[in-house]
């Protein structure tokens, strides 16, 4: 995993490794210069100090001060290159690999967690490498540098880091990994927190007509108080980090001035030593407590490293046409040939199955059927959103799967149920379906779409902002500028899944006579739930539990068809009395 | 969700919101007292241990140079040591303390903050959230309370604890050596411009990077929701190339904010020795050319001391950063509690009734199936029961959600007990608006609707509501089993009527097919049931309220027809005995109604029953007909 995510550093790798490697020249700087204040307060304890002596002691230590604080400065500078680097890279990486995903990829992470896994998750792991690359060899580097130089400075005096370290380092170790339990279960108490807030947001209607403002406010008051006691249960252990290392460290300086006290009286060590000696012990001790937080900050972030990786390693599940890519639509005809589907990818369950369907181009199919028959599982195969899983699927003469994805999205129109229009300009939404369209094709479109009467009743026009989702548009409005983004494409084939459903009836019939009347040789699929969207159609499909039941013109249907019988009855009932 | 598009703030009145947030913890002014004693303590501890070591030194090691033997200067030594210890020890004692006091009082501060901002959420008019995306107000429970958090937790404890010990030094070293402090002063000068130069900066690049990663957020937010139609149109490559461009923005900055930041340390650790080598030669000059001002046991401290001296002080400067952004979060936050709530003057309340022989009402503490109203006269000091008969009047109601813009005119209606009104009319007519004005969602001017002949501005919200009950077009449930969800319309429900409301919403069949069937958790809005099957659920909730007025606003729209003529019975014995206020698209839902009115630009066109509209031959018989002939 570590392996996965270091690739894409990429262009950054200089600076990832040139960091640790400036920083070792600071560690270096840092752990000589307490040689050189020792030297100092030595001459002035033994009173061989002369002011040219301290001046170049001085001078030295100055030298030393500009050469660390200029490896640092470039540490601090490359830290910061290589992570922000490769975090954007690592999003990038995400960002591309999601537009990848075919429909089943995209349902299988939910789209909630691929925007977290591309916000949050991705911000820990940037922080952590940036930790990482400045901390994990300086630390150890550090520790390891400022017990040599007390060993050098004095080798029995050092026997007290032979203490203090493994106490300080049980310690860190026993916190940190008995906080970690109590930080996940305290993260889990928080998503369940703003789970409320989100339901209060999304339902707010609901809770005032009901008038359970009170209800929501004791269940908030309960799974905040959850998060309070959590939360104090897992920082009672981090509080600890502080006093522990304090004690620690003033124990051993205590220790040290002791016996280091009791070896100047012998006259084996002198004051200058000695004040280098606590140096090094701040040293030591504190680059012991950044590796305790560096172990934290890398257990919480491995979780968000799991996810990022789990993105980049899913395998999207429909590839680019493997055949003749150059071949183009020849048609809009489109034939099912024992096609069986599943969303799982399980024989056992199956969301359509014995497909067989027949249609010529320019022909208009109507598809009727209850929720979950399958109506749009069946029209989604035809811009191979979803693979089949059993049989074939062939569009203009040819498997879908011969064709390059663009080529065949690029003929095939599809306005989809939960349809989305993007922050930005309403023409700029439009230009989605076409991106070279001139005004007048356009303006032809949301004739077809019956849209260009409302566009031009707004001040701005074709230049109204949309804010993001379409939200200052009504239901009826966005279905209808969705399919005037889709027919600006000139598809072959366009596909219509319940676009309709917040239009008005007489709007609806308007834009059906558009249809007939303008794209004649286009092939069209319309769902719907009303018959009236679709009984003028030349065939009506009958869906029921995943199969076709019955196909012909209204007329027949109401013949034949038992379900559309029923279903033709519910809506006119009342109708002929 | 939309994302929080909130470009970056600084807080506009620190004092007056740092006193405000103080408030909060202020419950508990005992704690709060022995917190700051216990930092002052633990900051002390530091700065008198490091002068403790002078000495230690002086009095404690020389003497014993070559007397090492002697018990008394020994123990005398040791003692001193003893006492070093017990500072330190103490020191470090109530560093635990004062953490441990702020976990406490901080927790229950955020508990008490995201409450209150909870509470005043709920009760802010449907308009506030109207204008609001949820990300927007989301972000106040995430991002600002988490920010606020650190503050309090860390941040504090941080900022009285440096700058004690930052005049404790200080102190100190003004007592050992004025002359050598002096240059210790031109030092801290030229500290204190390089932490402003960078920090400032640092903020600089940190606010820009913030807006960059707000719009970078924003963009995978868009198109990860947007995913599927992104594919559709083959859209891929152009949103790849869109993303560079931002991704690379926010790169820059935030490689800029961060380089700022990562240098400040170095350069202040080095600073510090520049003024060590600096204070060291010019004590030592003094110190060997005039004795008599500085010893070299006071120059040794001083070192010591100075070379402390700049740690609390980088400290400090990188917290000012994080409790500036916490303060500019705890005034959003604020300005949400502070938000005005949603008004309500109304003093008749709705009770439980029963009748006397006489046909009198009188107040009951049970539920007898008769409701009344309950108005009390302040002039007279009397109080009369209206019956509660679901009478509903609109007398030329105007009504804009914004004033420029009106969205009803003068919209007259009468409703009798117990009838069926429909809307009728394209999108945007104003059909939602009429049933969000009857639970006064948004307000109109007085004496304009009337409910069983009273003001419904004279009623009290809550209880005008809850006679009232809603099946709205955008159907919602809440996470809990799908027994707590129906039970939402009536808390006190027993499970049976929850399943007699099931069963009348023909909901039962497939509750009954589910794992746990009707103790199935629901999850993230239902994400598990199809949106026929949340509209069912929802309108069973409001079956079981057993409200006198209903309200169903396109309620059957995501339901197929076959599905709703099986329900059509349950809905039927649903209205029965009701007033109803339907909306709806397909017209073979209101054609049963008593009175259609047919909406257009927020006027009444037409009205009538079904027949009477036919007959009329007007906009009805277009849509009606359009349906099915005008193709």
């Amino acid at each position: 995993m570590i392996k996965k995510l270091a690739s894409y550093v990429k262009e950054y790798k200089i600076y990832a490794i040139l960091t640790p490697l400036v920083m070792i020249g600071e560690v270096v700087m840092e752990v000589l210069i307490p040689l050189v204040t020792a030297d100092i307060i030595s001459s002035l304890e033994n009173k061989t100090a002369t002011l040219g002596y301290i001046a170049q002691k001085g001078a030295l230590m100055v030298l030393m001060a500009v050469i660390s604080l200029i490896f640092g400065a470039l540490g601090g500078t490359f830290g910061s290159r290589a992570s922000m680097g490769f975090a954007k890279n690592l999003r990038s990486a995400l960002f591309a690999k999601v537009q990848d995903f075919s429909f089943g990829n995209v349902d299988h992470f939910s789209t909630s967690s691929l925007i977290t896994r591309l916000t949050t998750d991705v911000n820990h792991v940037q922080m952590s490498f940036m930790m990482l690359i400045r901390s994990a060899f300086r630390s150890p580097i550090m520790l390891v540098c400022a017990v040599i130089m007390a060993v050098r400075v004095n080798s029995r005096l050092a026997t007290v880091f032979l203490i203090a370290i493994p106490i300080l380092a049980l310690s860190f170790i026993l916190i940190s990994t008995n906080a970690h339990p109590r930080f996940k279960a305290m993260l889990k108490k928080y998503d369940g927190l703003n789970a409320t807030v989100q339901e209060n947001l999304i339902a707010i209607r609901i809770v005032k007509a009901f008038v359970r403002e009170k209800h929501e406010i004791e269940k908030f008051e309960l799974s905040a108080d959850e998060v309070r006691i959590a939360q104090k249960r897992a920082e009672k252990l981090i509080i600890l980090n502080m006093p522990i290392m304090q004690l620690v460290m003033h124990g051993s300086i205590i220790a040290v001035l002791y016996f280091g006290g009791k070896l100047i009286g012998v006259g084996e060590f002198d004051l200058g030593q000695m004040t280098g000696f606590l140096t090094y012990i701040g040293q030591t001790l504190t680059s012991l407590m950044m590796l305790s937080m560096l172990f934290m900050m890398m257990i919480i972030s491995v979780a968000a490293a799991k996810r990022i990786c789990e993105v980049l390693d899913e395998v999207p599940d429909i590839a680019d046409g493997e055949g003749n890519s150059a071949a183009r639509l020849k048609d809009g005809s489109v034939e099912f040939q024992n096609v069986s589907f599943s969303y799982h990818k399980d024989p056992e369950n199956l969301n359509l199955s014995g497909i067989d369907l027949s249609v010529k181009s320019g022909e208009t199919i109507g598809i009727i059927g209850g929720t979950g028959s399958g109506k749009t599982s069946l029209v989604q195969l035809i811009p191979r959103l979803y693979d089949a899983l059993e049989g074939k699927v062939l569009v203009g003469g040819r498997d879908v799967k011969e064709y390059s994805l663009k080529t065949l999205r690029n003929g095939v129109a599809m306005v989809l149920q939960k349809n989305v229009l993007f922050s930005g300009t309403i023409r700029e939404n439009l230009l989605w379906g076409n991106e070279n369209a001139t005004q007048e094709e356009i303006e032809e479109a949301c004739r077809n779409a019956d849209a260009h009467n409302f566009i031009s009743s707004f001040p701005d026009g074709y230049e109204t902002m949309l804010g993001q989702g379409g939200v200052n548009v009504s239901g009826g409005q966005k279905q209808r500028l969705c399919i005037a983004r889709a027919l600006l494409k000139k598809p072959k084939i366009i596909i219509l899944d319940d676009s309709t459903s917040a239009v008005d009836t007489a709007t609806d019939a308007k834009i059906r006579s558009a249809f007939r009347t303008k794209l004649e040789g286009t092939t069209t699929f319309i769902i719907a739930q009303r018959i009236s969207s679709v009984q003028d159609a030349d065939r009506i499909v009958v869906m029921d539990d995943g199969r076709i039941c019955d196909v012909g013109t209204h007329e027949q249907l109401l013949e034949t068809s038992e379900i559309y019988r029923e279903v033709y009855t519910s809506q006119q009932k009342g109708e002929n009395d | 969700m939309p994302p929080p598009k909130r470009p970056p703030e600084k807080p506009k009145n620190v004092a007056a919101t740092l006193k405000r947030v103080f408030s909060y913890l202020s419950e508990s002014k005992f704690l709060l007292i022995v917190f700051f004693c216990c930092v002052v303590f633990s900051a002390g501890s530091q700065v008198l241990g490091g002068y403790l070591l002078r000495p230690i030194v002086d009095e404690g090691i020389k003497p014993l140079i070559g007397h090492v033997d002697d018990p008394v200067r020994m123990s005398k030594f040791i003692w001193m040591l003893v006492r070093m210890g017990l500072v330190y020890g103490m020191g470090a004692l109530s560093a635990w303390l004062y953490s441990r006091i702020m976990l406490s009082v901080s927790t229950k501060a955020l508990l008490r903050i995201r409450t209150q901002l909870f509470r005043s959420m709920e009760s802010l008019p449907i308009r506030f959230f109207d204008n609001r995306t949820h990300g927007e107000l989301m972000s106040l429970y995430t991002n600002d309370v988490d920010t606020m958090r650190e503050m309090l937790s860390n941040s504090l404890a941080n900022i009285v604890s440096g700058l004690i010990t930052l005049v404790g030094f200080f102190v100190v070293m003004l007592v050992l050596s004025w002359q050598l402090t002096l240059v210790v002063l031109v030092s801290l000068f030229v500290m204190t411009y390089v932490t402003k130069t960078i920090g400032g900066n640092s903020a600089k690049f940190f606010i820009r990077q913030q807006g960059a990663l707000g719009k970078v957020n924003g963009y995978i937010e868009e198109m990860i929701e947007g995913q599927k139609v992104v594919k559709v149109f083959c859209h891929e490559d152009q949103a790849r190339a869109d993303f560079e461009v931002l991704n690379g923005e926010l790169c820059h900055a935030a490689t800029r904010a961060h380089t700022f930041a990562n240098i400040l340390m170095p350069i202040m650790n080095n600073l510090n020795h520049i003024n060590y080598a600096l204070v060291a030669t010019v004590g030592a000059g003094l110190a060997i050319y005039f004795p008599s001002v500085l010893s070299t046991g006071t120059l040794i401290a001083f070192l010591t001391c100075s070379n402390q001296f700049s740690r609390p002080f980088s400290q400090m400067s990188q917290q000012i950063n994080s409790i500036l952004t916490a303060l500019a979060g705890a005034e959003r936050i604020f300005r949400v509690i502070d938000e005005k709530p949603e008004e309500d003057n109304g003093y008749v309340t709705l009770v439980y009734a029963e009748e006397d022989e006489n046909g009198n009402l009188r107040e009951t503490d049970h539920r007898t199936g008769i409701w009344a109203w309950r108005h009390p006269h302040k002039a007279e000091g009397t109080v009369t029961y209206t019956k509660v008969q679901g009478k509903v009047e609109l007398d030329g109601v105007t009504f804009g959600y914004v004033p420029e813009k009106t969205v009803l005119k003068n919209v007259s209606l009468y409703a009798k007990p117990g009838q069926k009104i429909a809307f009728v009319g394209s999108t945007g007519a104003g059909k939602t608006t009429i049933t969000n004005l009857i639970n006064r969602f948004y307000d109109v001017p007085d004496g304009k609707i009337r409910y069983d002949g009273i003001n419904i501005n004279k009623i009290k919200k809550a209880d005008l509501r809850r006679s009232l009950s809603m099946v709205l077009q955008d159907p919602h449930l809440f996470s809990g089993t799908v027994l707590d969800n129906i039970r939402y319309g009536k808390l006190d429900a027993t499970d049976e009527e929850c399943i007699a409301a099931a069963k009348l919403a023909n909901a039962d069949a497939f509750i009954r097919h589910l794992p746990q069937g009707y103790h199935t958790y629901i999850s993230g809005d239902g994400s598990n049931l199809s949106q026929g099957q949340v509209q069912l659920l929802n309108i069973a909730r409001a079956a079981v309220a057993d409200p006198p007025v209903l309200i169903l606003d396109e309620a059957t729209s995501s339901i197929d027809t076959r599905t709703e003529a099986l329900i059509e019975k349950g809905m039927d014995r649903l209205m029965e005995g009701r007033t109803v206020f339907v909306i709806a698209h397909r017209l073979s839902t209101v054609r049963n109604s008593n009175a259609i009115m047919v909406l257009e630009n927020g006027e009444i066109i037409e009205r009538g029953d079904h027949d009477d509209l036919i007959a009329q031959r007007g906009k009805y018989y277009q849509l009606y007909t359009g349906a099915f002939e005008l193709s």
